[in-house]
C-alpha cells in the first residue's frame, strides 16, 4: 500500500514540472506501478541465477537453474519428503516459541512487580539478548543429547530475551495517565492489565514477537543443519544438509526455497497484524 | 435541550451538607529519601451541584490535590472524605478528567471510548452504547463517534474525555487543566461548552486552573492556593459573575490577580483577559 501511493507521488510530481509529451518520452523506473517493479527484478534475479547455473555446469551439478528447482519443489512438497521435513521445524518452532513466550510472561510479570525481578531480567537480557542463539548448541547437545530437546532448549533460549525485552519496555512505557485512567474506573488487578496495560503495551508486544520469531527461525534452521551433520535426522535445515551430502542439489534448493517463502509468509502475517492493530490506532507508523 | 438527571448527586444532595470535605489536608512527596510537601495545610467544601475551582501558581500542588480527592494519592495529614466516606480508592464515582491528550485509548473509537467505562461499572452492552451516543451527541462529537482517538485534535479528545467522564455520571467531576494544552480560541469555546453541559447536568464540578479569567468564567467559589507547600489564601464567590465586560468582572479578576501576586507570582497579563 504504501509504495503504491509512493508512486503515485513522485510520478505527479515528475509531471508537474513536464510537459506531456515529454512525460511520457521519460518514463522512469519510479513511474511503474509497484508490482511491475518488483516483478521485472523477480525476472532479472531469475535469469542471474539461471546465468550462474548455465556457466558452472559441472558434473554433477552444484548449482542448479530455477526450472529444475521448481522441480524438485513441487515434487519434495507432492511426495511429502519436504513437507514433512517443514511441518518438524514448524512444530519445534512453534513449541519454542510458546515456551520462550511463557517463560517471557512469567519474566516480565516478575518485573513488573518487584524491584529485584526487574534488575533480574535487565541483567539477564543485556548478556543474553546479543548472544547468537546457536551459541549454545554444542552444550544443549551434551546436556539434552542429540534430541529434539537440545533444538527446542536453543531455539526457546534464542527466543525468550528479545520478548521478554520488549514486552517488558512495553509495560514500562505505558503512559502513566493511561493507567490512572484505568484506575479511575476501578480497574485493578488482572482487568487493569488485560484492558488497559496489554493493549497500552501491544506495539512493543508485538515488536517482541517479531524478533522473537526472526531470531528463532534462523537459529532452528542452523541447529538442523548442525543436528545433520551430526547424524540425527529432521527439519528443514537437515533436508537441505542431506540433499547436498547425497548430491541431490536441485533438493537443496528447493528446501532453500522453501525456508524463504514461509520467512516472508510469516513476516508479512506480523505486518497484517500490526496494520490491523497499532497501526489503525495510530500506536506505531507504518513502517 | 432534554436535562440529564444525576442521580448520584440527588441521592447525597438530601441534606444540604457538603459532599466533598478536605479537611487540614496535608501531602508530602517522599523521592529518593527526601520528604518534600507539596501541599501544606489545605481546608475547603464542596456543596452537591457547585462548581469550585482550585486556582493557585504551577507547583502549588494543585494536582497533587486533586489526586488525593480522586484516590491515586493518600493525604500525609489531615482528612478527605466524599459523600461522608474517607479513606478514598480511585473509583469512578470521582471520574476525572486530566490536562494530557493521551487519557483516551488510543484502541478505542470515540463511541467506544465513552461506552467502554460504563461496561466496567456494569451496564449490559447495549445500554452502555445508548448513553453513550448520548454524550457524544452533547459534546458535538456524532460525527467523529467512529473514529479513533489519534484522528482528533487536540479540543477534540479533550471533549471525549469529558464526555466519557460525564457518562459515568459521577458524585463529583474532577477536571485538572483539561484545556491548558489548547489555544485560546478552542479554549474558551470549550470553557462556554462546559458551562452549557454542567447547567444541563448539574453535575458538581471541581475544577484546576491557574487562569484566572477561566475560573471567573467556570466557577460558583474560588479558591485561591499559596505557594507550595500550599495553603488557601482565600475563597472568592464569584457565581452569577459571567460576562467578562461587566464592572463586576474587571473588579473580581483585579481581586485574584492581587491574591496570587501576594507570593511575587508572574501573574498572567493580557493574553487571557
Ligand atoms: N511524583 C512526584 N514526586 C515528587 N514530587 C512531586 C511529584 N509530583 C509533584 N511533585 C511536586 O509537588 C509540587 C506540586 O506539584 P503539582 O503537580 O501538584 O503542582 P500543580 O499545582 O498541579 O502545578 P501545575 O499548575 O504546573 O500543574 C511540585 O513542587 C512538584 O515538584
Ligand atoms: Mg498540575
Amino acid at each position: 500500500m504504501a509504495s503504491t501511493t509512493d508512486v503515485g507521488t513522485t510520478g505527479g510530481t515528475t509531471a508537474s514540472g513536464r510537459s506531456a509529451t515529454q512525460q511520457v518520452d521519460r518514463r522512469t523506473w519510479g513511474s511503474l506501478p509497484g508490482w511491475l517493479r518488483r516483478v521485472i527484478l523477480l525476472a532479472v534475479l531469475l535469469a542471474l541465477w539461471q546465468l550462474a547455473a548455465t556457466l558452472n555446469e559441472t558434473e554433477p551439478a552444484s548449482i542448479v537453474g530455477p526450472w529444475p528447482t521448481a522441480q524438485a519443489f513441487v515434487e519434495g512438497w507432492a511426495d511429502g519428503d519436504l513437507a514433512s521435513s517443514t511441518l518438524t521445524t514448524m512444530r519445534l518452532l512453534g513449541l519454542s516459541m510458546l515456551i520462550g513466550m511463557a517463560v517471557a510472561a512469567v519474566l516480565t510479570t516478575f518485573a513488573q512487580w518487584t524491584r529485584l525481578g526487574q534488575d533480574v531480567l535487565t541483567l539477564l537480557t543485556s548478556i543474553l539478548n546479543p548472544l547468537p542463539g546457536i551459541a549454545v548448541l554444542p552444550f544443549a547437545i551434551l546436556w539434552f543429547g542429540l534430541s529434539e530437546s537440545a533444538i527446542v532448549f536453543v531455539v526457546a533460549n534464542a527466543v525468550v530475551w528479545p520478548i521478554a525485552a520488549n514486552i517488558s519496555t512495553g509495560f514500562r512505557t505505558v503512559p502513566p495517565t493511561l493507567t490512572m485512567v484505568g484506575r479511575n474506573l476501578g480497574l485493578r488487578g488482572v482487568r487493569l492489565v488485560r484492558d488497559v496495560l496489554i493493549p497500552a503495551a501491544l506495539p512493543s508486544i508485538i515488536t517482541g514477537l517479531k524478533t522473537g520469531w526472526a531470531f528463532g527461525w534462523r537459529t532452528i534452521i542452523a541447529a538442523e543443519i548442525v543436528f545433520g551433520v551430526s547424524g540425527a535426522k529432521g527439519g528443514l535445515g537437515f533436508y537441505i544438509n542431506d540433499a547436498r551430502t547425497f548430491l541431490n542439489v536441485d533438493a537443496g534448493f528447493a528446501g532453500i526455497v522453501s525456508i524463504a517463502i514461509i520467512g516472508i509468509a510469516l513476516e508479512s502475517a506480523f505486518g497484517l497484524l500490526e496494520r490491523r492493530t497499532v497501526v489503525r490506532w495510530g500506536m506505531k507508523a507504518l513502517a | 435541550m432534554e436535562t440529564v438527571s444525576t442521580p448520584g448527586a440527588q441521592a447525597t444532595s438530601g441534606g444540604d451538607g457538603p459532599l466533598l470535605r478536605v479537611e487540614h489536608v496535608g501531602i508530602d512527596y517522599v523521592t529518593g529519601g527526601r520528604r518534600v510537601t507539596a501541599v501544606g495545610d489545605v481546608s475547603f467544601e464542596v456543596r452537591p451541584r457547585e462548581k469550585i475551582i482550585l486556582l493557585g501558581p504551577s507547583g502549588c500542588g494543585k494536582s497533587t490535590l486533586l489526586k488525593a480527592i480522586a484516590g491515586f494519592l493518600q493525604p500525609s495529614a489531615g482528612r478527605i472524605s466524599v459523600a461522608g466516606r474517607d479513606r478514598l480508592r480511585p473509583g469512578p464515582d470521582r471520574a476525572v478528567v486530566f490536562q494530557e491528550f493521551d487519557q483516551l485509548f488510543p484502541w478505542r473509537t470515540v463511541a467506544d471510548n465513552v461506552a467502554y467505562p460504563l461496561r466496567v461499572t456494569g451496564r449490559p452492552r447495549a445500554e452502555a452504547a445508548q448513553v453513550a451516543a448520548r454524550f457524544v451527541e452533547m459534546t458535538g462529537l456524532t460525527p467523529a463517534a467512529d473514529r479513533y482517538p489519534h484522528q482528533l485534535s487536540g479540543g477534540m479528545k479533550q471533549r471525549v474525555a469529558i464526555a466519557r467522564a460525564l457518562a459515568l455520571d459521577p458524585t463529583i467531576l474532577l477536571m485538572d487543566e483539561p484545556f491548558g494544552s489548547l489555544d485560546a480560541q478552542t479554549r474558551t469555546r470549550l470553557q462556554r461548552e462546559l458551562n452549557e453541559i454542567v447547567a444541563r447536568t448539574h453535575v458538581t464540578l471541581l475544577f484546576v486552573t491557574h487562569s484566572i479569567q477561566e475560573a471567573i468564567l467556570l466557577g460558583d467559589r474560588v479558591v485561591v492556593l499559596s505557594h507550595s507547600p500550599s495553603s488557601v489564601r482565600e475563597i472568592v464567590d464569584v457565581s452569577a459573575i459571567a460576562d467578562p465586560d461587566a464592572e463586576a468582572f474587571v473588579h473580581v479578576r483585579r481581586k485574584l490577580r492581587g491574591l496570587l501576586a501576594r507570593d511575587g507570582e508572574e501573574v498572567e497579563g493580557g493574553v487571557d483577559d
